[in-house]
């Protein structure tokens, strides 16, 4: 029986190299998000898809870098249960902004 | 039989088996994760539904200070990185190497709740405690939440130090440092969502 050693993305096949690039690349996009809320000479809409922007980019930084998730097939199972649980995610936090957002309007 | 059993079994019936039950350990903490993750979007839904009701007492803006976040989130971050120091010590058998990254790491992360439990407590004082307001105690909810599992992760990582130091580097040991990493390095993403979702745009 062939089983795929899934899991062996787990944070073990890391090396300096990546390890140095994810970090170097976090500190850069905190940096840039907290500082596009700092200065408060840019419009909000701009703030807003800056930071949004950076957290997805440093949330995936750090999914490749320091938790090792690629496309590999060692990794498979596990992109899977990430793809169900963004999927799921989506559904909670969409469909409850939604329904309260529609509830409160009806109500006001 | 124990998990601590069969591990030490796999340590003895050969290469293979070993390497199976730790990455099958590894996937199983992986779908664990995912659902940690399905709990977190449910407290930040409610937040999200929950920020705009002050009822009368402070907003997001009145109440944070970016530059205290900044350093927690450094705090956070470092650790991470440190973390990853101790899975590459780890890689290479030193032994002091891993126990030094930890115990780095560890204080970091103890920084990290000392900040946040400073927070929590001048923000009670003030006035401004979870009962006040819906914000409030979505707020709470959430970033003690986050600070709970740093917290587990802490007591945690302390008991792997002990593992480190009395039964050295076996292959369970190695196995839960490996899926301790991935605890720690979770709470960094999820703290990155905090930040951005109820720090940042609180005060824009």
């Amino acid at each position: 029986m062939k089983l795929t050693p899934v899991g062996s993305s787990g944070a073990s096949t890391g090396s300096l190299k990546s390890y140095t690039i994810g970090f170097i690349l976090s500190i850069v996009l905190t940096a840039i998000a907290f500082g596009v809320v700092m200065s408060g000479n840019l419009s909000r809409s701009t703030v807003m898809f800056t930071i949004v922007g950076a957290a997805i980019a440093q949330i995936l930084v750090h999914l490749h870098y320091f938790l090792h998730l690629n496309t590999s097939s060692e990794a498979r199972l596990n992109v899977l249960g990430l793809v169900f649980t963004i999927l799921i995610m989506l559904l909670f936090v969409g469909g409850s902004l939604w329904i309260m957002y529609n509830l409160n309007y009806r109500l006001m | 039989m124990t998990s601590e059993a069969s591990n030490i079994e796999a340590v003895h019936s050969g290469a293979f088996e070993e390497d199976h039950s730790v990455t099958n350990q590894a996937l199983g903490f992986w779908l664990y994760l995912m659902s940690d993750l399905v709990i977190f979007s449910a407290i930040f839904a409610t937040y999200a539904v929950l920020v705009n009701n002050t009822a009368g007492g402070p907003s997001a803006k009145d109440l944070f200070h970016l530059p205290y976040v900044f350093a927690e989130t450094m705090l956070l971050l470092f650790s991470s990185a440190t973390c990853g120091m101790a899975i590459l010590a780890l890689q290479s058998g030193k032994r002091n190497l891993v126990l030094a990254w930890f115990a780095v790491t560890f204080l970091l992360g103890l920084g990290f709740i000392v900040m946040e439990i400073h927070e929590f407590r001048s923000l009670i004082l003030e006035g401004h405690g979870p009962e006040h307001s819906g914000f409030l105690s979505a707020f709470f909810t959430l970033v003690g939440t986050h600070g709970a599992h740093v917290t587990c992760g802490l007591i945690w990582m302390a008991v792997m130090m002990g593992q480190v130091i009395i039964k050295g580097l076996t292959i369970p040991v190695q196995s839960r440092l490996t899926r301790l990493s991935m605890f720690w390095h979770f709470l960094d993403i999820v703290w990155v969502a905090v930040f951005t979702i109820v720090y940042l745009m609180g005060v824009l």
